[in-house]
């Protein structure tokens, strides 16, 4: 059960007290008890060191319509100009009504999405109920207030189904949450923005939000350089979610539009016009 | 050798003698009903003023957990407070923790484990109350029952406290499923004056609906009273 002073709220050590007098023979391995706040602002990871600078190189999007929510994610990694990987999987299945998304620090999403699965499976078998959309991400956030200003790097969409129907919630490390019809995520989520705007209604078919996905992703890695790979597309509806697509190439996505549009590439795009 | 002197001792026979006695404590508390309708349900208990200076206008026995949780209780009146208010603390935190309203069953669930670990430690002893706590969860009307020694159940209609057999006989025979917030209000009050000294003086009566909490005031139940002893 809750034990907690609210004053003390969001700090990362009452994470660790929950429950303390029940006897826990199965405890997950956390962070560290006490998080001392710094006042001087974000901590830098590692000094701008630009090897390691796994921030942000990602597009992840989400929207709701009226068959449920569309969540299209890149899967690129990289650190600085390196790529590290072209086949991240971006959406993390919290369990089968909950979906996450993670942009920023993999590792820092990879690690609290779990703890966020553990803890709803928990609060399931205690209760016999399961935890709402809003009760999860709510959890979510208060974990990351309890750590900020100390460096976690997580912009991440829950996304999940319950009793009053399916929603969308964006979490940040900044400890805002919020809750919306369209999401996107990343350095390349400007791009992705303004394709989802230009297009978006919530009277989209299936297809129709999945092709707006898709196209939203694709050309944010054609211009974001940290964002590529291939496009992930999940979809949530009231049973839960679906995986629609596992991994469309950007690149394939590329010549497909481009055959759509009726450049061919070989530098004669504006003569053919005069035609 | 007794073992009784302490909470943290079984009997050879299997029995936590303290928390035995606290139930007896219970059962000579004033009476207390609660019953489970379509829409509503009703909490009604017994005050009793122990001299005719005390104004009873001002005994609550009905404690609102919440903006449509509530509870009462049998027993020694100063444990009910600690608890309600623990309760009280525990449903702004969950709200704060998770956003939504906790369900009847966690508060219940929370209540009687505040009450179990009681039962389990030593130089304390058990609460002296058994509490009746309703509300509603996912629109349904649900009604709690948690006694001194952690148990925790669900039921249509109850009741605690002294008499609460003959109560409990007469809701058994008179409950039906579905019953209106009045049909409810009427079978509770008549519950309440089989044992009771009639008279809006003694007896509190509270309605918890979906979103709200309706506590009767001392001229409501006055007329409750009045047509109720007409039904007979």
């Amino acid at each position: 059960m809750i034990d907690f002073d609210p004053s003390t709220f969001g700090l990362a050590h009452t994470y660790q007290k929950e429950d303390k007098d029940e006897i826990n023979t199965l405890s997950m391995p956390s962070a560290p008890q006490v998080i001392y706040r710094s006042l001087n602002g974000p901590t830098q990871t590692n000094g701008g060191n630009k090897l390691n600078n796994f921030k942000h190189g990602t597009t992840t999007l989400g929207f709701v319509f009226k068959e449920g929510i569309l969540l299209a994610v890149d899967s690129r990694a990289s650190m600085g100009s390196f790529l590290s990987s072209e086949q991240v999987r971006k959406v993390i299945e919290i369990n089968e009504y909950l979906l996450g998304t993670m942009a920023g620090g993999a590792a820092d999403c990879q690690y609290w999405l779990a703890y966020l699965a553990n803890h709803c499976r928990t609060y399931e078998l205690k209760n016999g109920s399961k935890l709402s959309v809003a009760a999860a991400s709510k959890f979510l956030q208060g974990i990351l207030i309890g750590y900020k200003n100390s460096g976690l790097s997580m912009g991440c969409m829950i996304a999940g189904t319950d009793l009053s129907g399916q929603h969308l919630y964006y979490i940040d490390n900044d400890g805002m949450r919020l809750k919306g019809d369209i999401f996107s995520v990343g350095s390349g989520s400007t791009y992705a923005y303004g394709v989802l705007d230009n297009h978006y209604r919530y009277d989209l078919s299936l297809d129709e939000a999945v092709e707006l996905g898709v196209r939203a992703i694709y050309h944010a890695t054609h211009r974001d350089t940290a964002s590529g790979g291939v496009v992930r597309v999940y979809h949530i509806h009231q049973n839960g979610w679906t995986k629609v697509h596992d991994g469309i190439d950007v690149v394939d996505l590329h010549y497909k539009f481009a055959q759509q549009k009726g450049l061919v590439g070989d530098g004669d795009e504006a003569k053919q016009r005069l035609f | 050798m007794s073992y009784d002197t302490a909470l943290t001792v079984f009997s050879p026979d299997g029995q936590l003698f303290q928390v035995e006695y606290a139930m007896e404590a219970v059962k000579r508390g004033l009476c207390c009903v609660g019953v489970r309708g379509k829409d509503a349900i009703i909490l009604g208990v017994e005050k009793k003023a122990t001299s005719k200076l005390q104004d009873v206008k001002t005994i609550k026995k009905v404690y609102q957990l919440d903006h449509n949780l509530c509870m009462t209780f049998s027993g020694l009146n100063a444990d009910a407070r600690i608890l309600a208010n623990q309760t009280r603390l525990q449903c702004q935190q969950y709200k704060i923790y998770y956003e939504d309203d906790p369900s009847v069953d966690y508060i219940a669930k929370f209540t009687s484990q505040q009450q179990q670990k009681f039962t389990q430690r030593g130089g304390a002893r058990p609460y002296g109350i058994s509490t009746l706590i309703a509300g509603f969860s996912n629109n349904k009307p649900k009604l709690f029952q948690t006694d001194p020694s952690g148990a925790c159940s669900e039921w249509k209609a109850t009741s605690l406290g002294k008499s609460a057999k003959q109560v409990k006989d007469f809701l058994e025979k008179h409950w039906r499923e579905g019953l209106h917030e009045k049909d409810a209000l009427l079978l509770t009050t008549k519950a309440l004056m089989d044992v009771v000294e009639s008279g809006n003086k003694n007896i509190e009566l509270c309605v918890i609906r979906k979103n709200e909490c309706w506590f009767l005031n001392e001229n409501e139940v006055e007329e409750l009273t009045k047509i109720t002893a007409q039904l007979q």
